[in-house]
């Protein structure tokens, strides 16, 4: 009885300040993302690692970026948007020919975290440029916008002369490491999550949800539209030059349609708005089509098919059931009702 | 002293004309009712007053400042508020949170402390609690305010638009038929809220309704709209025993 209406209290215990600032999504995805960094840093140290594994840490990395940002725009804002390749792209030649051209002026450690500001600059200015126009529609005028521009965007990269045209951009220096993208997650996880634990984010799901009722309380649509829009293109940008850093080249056929889609996947798999969820599909997606590489010729129908089943999974009520169960806190209650049981028999 | 002053306010879609000639005074602390029958142009005088649609003829005052032609958000920022005639909740965010987003231009941080949660993020959400929780006990929601809105029952998803409504601190409150979908044991409930709420907050509402008990029970005075013009308008009992109104109801 006792412990009920303590239940049923607003805040059981009162909330404290630290909880207010970091509640559990923000706690979790942090433990998650630390936990994996540990995992990792063990298998290398204890010569665990084979080069394979090593070699898949940075690509999954990125694509915990890319899956997280944009989740704000699909999963928080709910607006489509199909052209999140292109804005990784304008990122990583902005970033990285701002590298290249300024090696003479700074040494690597300098230049590095510069150019990886420099491309999410470029790659949230575009984010403005396209979003201005187009948030302000109503409708879903986004998501064939953001596709033309991923399409536009490589053609234009393909026929410009300083981006090394069609055969790509080369000689930039490798310098992304895992333990540089792991740092990089952490800051997007947290301008992410604690934007969406504000009244920002709160604004932010209010439009997802109704926009017409925000609207009616005066929050201010296009604004904070255009605020999720112009950062989830930012980050894709500083993952575009941490992508070019890491392979040592650039080619615009490397961020088409087909990458869009992808992020786009690892988003809905993983739950839209489930920033958690976010980086843990980022991470099957990026290490299942590697897994299946002794399937060969099979290889993408493979693949396909573990992607429906991990999407019908998903939707099913009974594997949120499941999930539902083994959680930590549900699971704790259920061992204490259990001992009680037994108390009283 | 008067809040709300429409003069000749109207409104065309294409050839129908779904308000004509409207226009009404309500002083401050009263509560004001819009009837008429189905499609006869009630929401539509809501969504005229609060910028949803831009009136093709007439005027609006609000305590004494135009706001004929304003955007919903410089209009809700100017002091009205409303429910929705179909519920309109944020369902995937608590309770709690619906209510904080009614205080969305009165508790303010900036983006900056959203993102590094240092200066006053705290101070700001506590202080936030506790005005939307205050609200939430009003309105019997406080043992809700953490689970998502639309676990609620439809009763009360009324009562938590009319607390997220609220917490703007609006001069004016609009209540698209509140009763509606309640049964007669709510409604009585719900009256006494309303009566509660325009005592406590001093407020002043406008509400459109069709049980015609709860209108006869707590509205000092009435307007009915039919075919996008008013019919009678007066004080209540005068009105619905007006013949004219009779038959527009009977006639229906
Ligand atoms: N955006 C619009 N475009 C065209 N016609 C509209 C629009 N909004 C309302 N109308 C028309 O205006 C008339 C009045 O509609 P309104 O919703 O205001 O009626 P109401 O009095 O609220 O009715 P109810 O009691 O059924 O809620 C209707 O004929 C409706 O079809
Ligand atoms: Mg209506």
């Amino acid at each position: 009885m006792g412990a009920k209406s303590e239940k049923n209290k607003p805040f059981p215990g009162g909330i404290g300040r630290f909880r207010q600032k970091y509640d559990n999504n923000f706690l979790i995805s942090f433990g998650i993302m630390i936990a994996i960094f540990l995992f990792c840093f063990l298998m290398i140290a204890t010569g665990n690692a084979t080069r394979h594994f090593k070699s898949l840490l940075v690509p999954a990395g990125i694509n915990i970026i890319l899956a997280i940002s944009l989740n704000l725009v699909v999963g928080i804002l709910g607006e489509l948007s199909l052209g999140h390749a292109g804005f990784m792209s304008v990122g990583a030649y902005a970033g990285c020919l701002f590298s290249i051209y300024t090696q003479e002026l700074f040494p690597i450690g300098v230049r590095f975290p510069l150019s990886l500001l420099v491309g999410g600059l470029v790659a949230a200015f575009f984010g403005l440029v396209i979003g201005v126009p187009v948030l302000r529609l109503k409708g879903d005028y986004l998501a064939i916008v953001t596709l033309a521009f991923g399409e536009i965007i490589r053609s234009v990269i393909i026929n410009l002369d300083f981006t090394g045209g069609a055969a790509g951009l080369k000689n930039i220096e490798k310098h992304t490491t895992y333990t540089s993208v792991f740092i990089i997650i952490l800051i997007t996880l947290f301008v992410i999550l604690n934007l969406i634990n504000s009244r920002h984010g709160r604004a932010i799901m209010a439009i997802r949800d109704n926009r017409i009722a925000a609207e009616s309380l005066g929050v201010n649509i296009t604004y904070f539209k255009l605020l999720s829009f112009i950062l989830a293109a930012f980050f894709a940008g500083i993952a575009g030059v941490l992508y070019g850093h890491n392979i040592g080249s650039l080619t615009a056929a490397q961020f088409d349609y087909n990458r869009s889609i992808e992020i786009l996947v690892m988003v809905v798999l993983g739950g839209m708005g489930n920033i958690k969820g976010s980086i843990i599909s980022a991470i099957l997606i990026t290490i299942i089509p590697e897994m299946l590489r002794g399937a060969d010729k099979y290889r993408m129908l493979f693949y396909s098919i573990i992607l429906i089943i991990m999407m019908l999974l998903n939707a099913s009520p009974r594997f949120a059931e499941f999930k539902r169960k083994i959680r930590i806190k549900n699971l704790a209650s259920a061992l204490k009702s259990k001992s009680r049981q037994k108390e009283e028999v | 002293m008067t809040i709300l002053e429409t003069k000749k306010l109207g409104i065309s879609f294409g050839g129908l004309r779904a308000v004509d000639d409207f226009s009404i005074s309500i002083q401050k602390g009263q509560l004001y009712g819009l009837i008429g029958p189905n499609g006869a142009g009630k929401t539509t005088v809501f969504n005229l007053l609060t910028g949803v649609y831009k009136p093709t003829d007439g005027s609006i005052t609000l305590d004494g400042e135009n706001i004929t032609g304003k955007s919903t958000i410089e209009i809700s920022k100017a002091g009205i508020a409303r429910t929705f005639q179909n519920i309109r909740l944020f369902k995937n965010l608590s309770v709690l949170d619906n209510v904080k987003l009614g205080l969305h231009n009165r508790v303010k941080y900036n983006l900056l402390t959203s993102i590094f949660k240092v200066g006053s993020y705290s101070r700001k959400e506590e202080e936030m609690n506790k005005i939307a929780l205050e609200l939430l006990r009003v309105f019997g929601l406080e043992n809700e305010a953490q689970l998502p809105a639309s676990s609620l029952p439809y009763g009360m998803q009324r009562k938590l638009e009319i607390a997220r409504a609220l917490a703007t601190n609006p001069k004016l409150l609009l209540l698209d038929e509140p009763a509606a979908g309640m049964n007669p044991n709510e409604t009585a409930e719900l009256m006494e809220t309303i009566k509660f709420v325009r005592d406590e907050f001093d407020m002043t509402i406008l509400l459109i309704e069709h049980d015609m008990r709860l209108v006869a029970g707590i509205c000092e005075e009435i307007c009915v709209l039919n075919f996008g013009t008013v019919l009678a308008k007066g004080k209540t009992s005068e009105v619905l025993n007006d013949p004219r109104v009779i038959t527009a109801y009977l006639g229906e």
